[in-house]
């Protein structure tokens, strides 16, 4: 996807209209492929799941489709950690936040459509029925509204991010420094939302949801629904940020990564640069996560474990840092072996998992991705 | 207050007259109504006569029996006579002296004020604490008999001091002025209360007495608001301590190395599992000298933590130089790996590690304040550690080796340092202290696979907070976050404390990016 555009020759001043210029951001072969990816979600896969009868050997399962849902919300996340690390070359370890942010967002919504269903019966959610609370803490207001819900998911990591990336890049935190504040960022979050009277459900987090937009949740048609809109949001995300990746912003970004103090010295001021795609990433974070709490039908703190950010890390330097298509291979790759291990030798998994890290950094820092590129090379040119 | 006089009295008059408790009494206790039963208590042991003890503990423990007017102490092996003492049948019809839950709380009170007679010194301290609570005015009279009697300069205060409660709602003004100005030296939160309602003028109606209570009240504010702060550092210095030994190797491995190490953590818990496979061989091949596993702990951690961290220097770190973020990657893959070996190893539960016997119970600094014997000998093992690796740093070629390839690799190999070398050799040191850190925590906390887990974030804070590439930084970090944790703990609870410091570690970095000790220099890019 980062080879050059070869459907439209851009003229050197850039004045092209936008349209044409998000169109020229992929290449023929990557709209195909796009094209492909959405045909098969929006299309094959409902098919073969509502059609087809669970005997057959086409049928794809439900358990399937929550697995590959879960998955693409994943790579949605990782496509955002490659913008910030990949393209900005700030590792950020405190993404699980940002995702948790909007599951919890999401999962407020999801919470209220409960009604009176709950096995209390209340009109409160569960756990404030448990706490003896009597009525919905103030920043609950609204959450039985959609729109407001959808505007949480976008705006609650925006703001978080937005006022702890001014402060970070402002005093010029970088490497290991940022990350490891990012750490205790997110530790410190995941402690606070593990407390009862925080008012987000402490330990068991949000759970048992019941129905969406007044659709029961569990039902076939609502899980392909979803299913499909992740596809989508998968998707769309590619586009845009092959379009930001190349326009001059992601330009004068990549030079930042590469040389901070030099893009400083030509006349640029880095912070906003860095801001933006800090937030950007952490948006799509969002909706990463407000788009898996439905589907796997629980949000609780342990999403914010130090663990889980990492593993975010992983799926991008598994498939290839700095390339749009490696996150997504990554997130697939890691997160199908993590499927398969759970459930066959679930005591190798973190052997697995751990030898991963160390051979990625040590014999492929360009994830798969570049590995392909470099057979591709061998091939090409025979010795 | 009569009554108080009464006894008083009564035991002056008892102790020239008799040297038996006063037969009268003695029958009172077995009195029908509940209040004369408690009078007579009071009374005997106001009077406090050789005997009197054994009768009401007989009382207490349900031994005294009744029979018309003679009474009877069950002695375990047979009755006898209440008044005179020799062995008697218990008559048909005797029955059981009933006591009530009001009665014991009497009994207890007076069979403590009894033991302030006690030959044995330990006995009456400990009668002496236990009167520092709840002392009712009838307690006054035997209170000041025994105070006055009393020699030792640790329990002649206490009783003072449970003498001016008794005597705190006494009709005389001149009485409860004297005992609100002892009272002024203690430092409970149970006299604290007591002395409120005599600054109250409409219970108070002695004006002096009201002024001596608000002095009294402000001076004992003062010294609980002490002995707060003093717990509070103790404990704070205490977590300080492990703080820093669970830093201090990180604080050479990354602060003068820069290698950021997410495998630190295990380290820690290798330390802690090598104090548990220790405990585990005394147990089975020297049972009688178990208690020597933790000093035997100590090398063995070091070693098994140090020959980890070379492995891991050599196999995996060694290639990583230069390139910190995939380091980070690189171990925390390599902590994946021990936290799941741990468990194949020893297994997913928790291990128990014992305390030696030699490290249970504490030093009593104050009344109130108990330090125990591990957390004492943590923070002295800390400053042990401390010590080692200042000289190991400062006083050894190694040291200076490390500390040469920290200012300058290139120049450092010039001159013929073996910097691969002294890199193996300074990560096999940061693993070791690790290893030792790990001994300390196995004794105050739970063993288990994922231990190190919790301590990577911590031990990182005070690495940043101290600044990179020095020893004096961590130490002050470790401290100052021990102690600012714990007082911020008493005040707003465990979690948001924690939550709290986070945050202002992370407005501190803002402010102080290089941390609280710079290294002078200057540095375009890092």
């Amino acid at each position: 996807m980062s080879a050059t555009s070869s459907v439209l020759p851009l003229p050197a001043s850039g004045r092209v209209p936008l349209t044409l210029r998000v169109f020229a951001a992929l290449d023929r072969k990557a709209w195909i492929a796009l094209a492909v990816f959405l045909a098969l979600a929006l299309v094959v896969v409902p098919v073969l799941n509502l059609a087809l009868p669970p005997e057959s050997v086409f049928h794809v399962s439900a358990y399937a489709i929550t697995l590959i849902g879960k998955i693409m919300c994943y790579a949605l996340v990782a496509v955002a950690m490659d913008l910030i690390w990949g393209y900005g070359g700030i590792l950020s370890l405190g993404h699980g936040l940002f995702f948790a942010l909007g599951g919890y967002a999401f999962g407020m919504y999801l919470m209220r459509q409960i009604g009176r269903d709950g096995s209390y019966g209340a009109d409160l959610p569960d756990f404030m029925v448990f706490l003896d609370w009597k009525e919905l803490p103030w920043f609950w207001l609204g959450s039985d509204s959609f729109g407001w819900a959808a505007f949480l998911v976008v705006a609650l990591p925006a703001v978080v991010a937005f006022v702890f990336g001014y402060f970070a890049f402002r005093s010029r935190i970088k490497g290991v420094y940022f990350s490891i504040i990012t750490q205790a960022l997110t530790y410190a979050a995941m402690l606070l939302f593990f407390r009862n009277e925080t008012g987000f459900g402490g330990n068991n987090g949000f759970t048992d949801f019941k129905r969406i937009l007044g659709y029961p949740i569990t039902a076939p048609e609502t899980r392909l629904v979803l299913f499909g809109l992740t596809a989508i949001a998968l998707a769309a995300t590619l586009v845009f940020a092959a379009w930001l990746v190349k326009s001059k912003f992601g330009r004068v970004l990549t030079a930042i990564r590469d040389a901070e103090s030099r893009v400083m010295f030509i006349g640029y001021n880095p912070l906003w640069y860095k801001l933006t795609i800090w937030v950007i990433s952490a948006v799509l974070c969002g909706i990463a996560g407000a788009l898996y709490v439905p589907q796997v039908g629980i949000i609780n703190p342990s999403e914010m474990s130090a663990a889980n950010s990492i593993e975010i890390a992983i799926w991008v330097a598994v498939g290839g840092r700095g390339t749009l298509i490696g996150p997504v291979i990554g997130a697939f790759t890691v997160n199908l072996a993590k499927s398969w291990f759970t459930v066959s030798f679930p005591e190798y998994w973190l052997f697995f998992l751990g030898l991963l890290f160390i051979v990625v950094t040590l014999l492929l820092p360009q994830g798969l991705v570049g590995l392909w590129k470099k057979l591709m090379a061998r091939k090409g040119a025979p010795a | 207050m009569k009554k108080t006089l009464f006894s008083l009295l009564l035991s002056v008059f008892c102790l020239g007259a008799l040297a038996a408790p006063d037969p009268a009494l003695v029958r009172q206790l077995a009195a029908d109504d509940n209040s004369d039963k408690i009078a007579a208590i009071q009374q005997l042991a106001a009077a406090a006569e050789p005997g009197t003890a054994t009768l009401l503990q007989a009382m207490a423990d349900d031994s005294l029996f009744v029979a018309g007017d003679r009474l009877f102490v069950f002695t375990g092996d047979g009755h006898v006579d209440a008044l005179s003492g020799a062995p008697a049948e218990l008559p048909e019809g005797a029955d059981s002296v009933t006591v009530n839950n009001r009665l014991r709380g009497e009994l207890a009170n007076a069979l403590a004020a009894l033991k302030l007679f006690d030959a044995d010194r330990a006995v009456r301290l400990a009668a002496a604490r236990e009167l520092q609570s709840q002392v009712g005015a009838e307690l006054a009279g035997v209170l000041a008999k025994a105070r006055d009697q009393e020699s030792d300069g640790e329990i002649r205060p206490l009783l003072a001091l449970a003498h001016a409660q008794a005597t705190l709602q006494d009709a005389d003004p001149a009485v409860r002025l004297a005992a609100v100005r002892t009272l002024a030296d203690a430092a409970s939160p149970a006299v604290k209360s007591l002395l409120l309602p005599l600054t109250d003028a409409s219970r108070e109606s002695d004006r002096a007495v009201r002024d001596a209570a608000v002095l009294a009240l402000k001076s004992i504010e003062r010294s609980l608001a002490w002995m707060d702060t003093l717990a509070g550092i103790f404990s704070g210095l205490s977590l300080g301590s492990i703080l820093l030994l669970a830093a201090l190797g990180l604080a050479i491995t990354y602060g003068v190395m820069g290698i950021i190490n997410m495998a630190h953590g295990e380290l820690l818990m290798i330390g802690a599992y090598s104090a548990y496979a220790m405990q585990s061989l005394f147990r089975a091949y020297f049972p009688d000298h178990v208690d020597w596993y933790l000093p035997a702990a100590i090398p063995v951690a070091f070693f098994a933590a140090a020959a980890v961290g070379v492995l891991m220097e050599r196999t995996v770190i060694r290639w990583l130089y230069g390139r910190t973020l995939e380091t980070l990657l690189a171990t925390w893959g390599l902590s994946l790996i021990l936290i799941q070996a741990a468990r194949v190893l020893f297994g997913a539960q928790n291990v128990e590690v014992a305390n030696p016997s030699w490290m249970s119970g504490g030093v009593e600094l104050l009344p109130n304040l108990i330090l125990p014997w591990n957390r004492v000998i943590i923070i002295g093992f800390a400053l042990f550690v401390l010590f080692l690796v200042w000289v190991l740093m400062n006083k050894t070629r190694l040291g200076m080796f490390v500390r040469a390839v920290t200012q300058n690799r290139a120049m450092a190999g010039c001159v013929g340092v073996p910097t691969a070398r002294i890199d193996t050799m300074a990560f096999a040191l940061g693993a070791g202290i690790a290893g030792l850190g790990g001994v300390a925590l196995s004794q105050i906390s739970n063993v288990g696979p994922d231990m190190g887990q919790g301590y990577i974030v911590d031990s990182f804070m005070v690495v940043v907070v101290g600044g990179v590439g020095q020893l004096a930084g961590a130490v002050w970090a470790a401290l100052g976050l021990g102690i600012f944790s714990k007082l911020l703990e008493g005040w707003a609870g465990a979690v948001i404390a924690k939550i709290m410091i986070l945050v202002a570690i992370i407005i501190f970095i803002q402010k102080r990016p290089q941390g609280i000790f710079a290294l002078k220099g200057r540095f375009a890019d890092q």
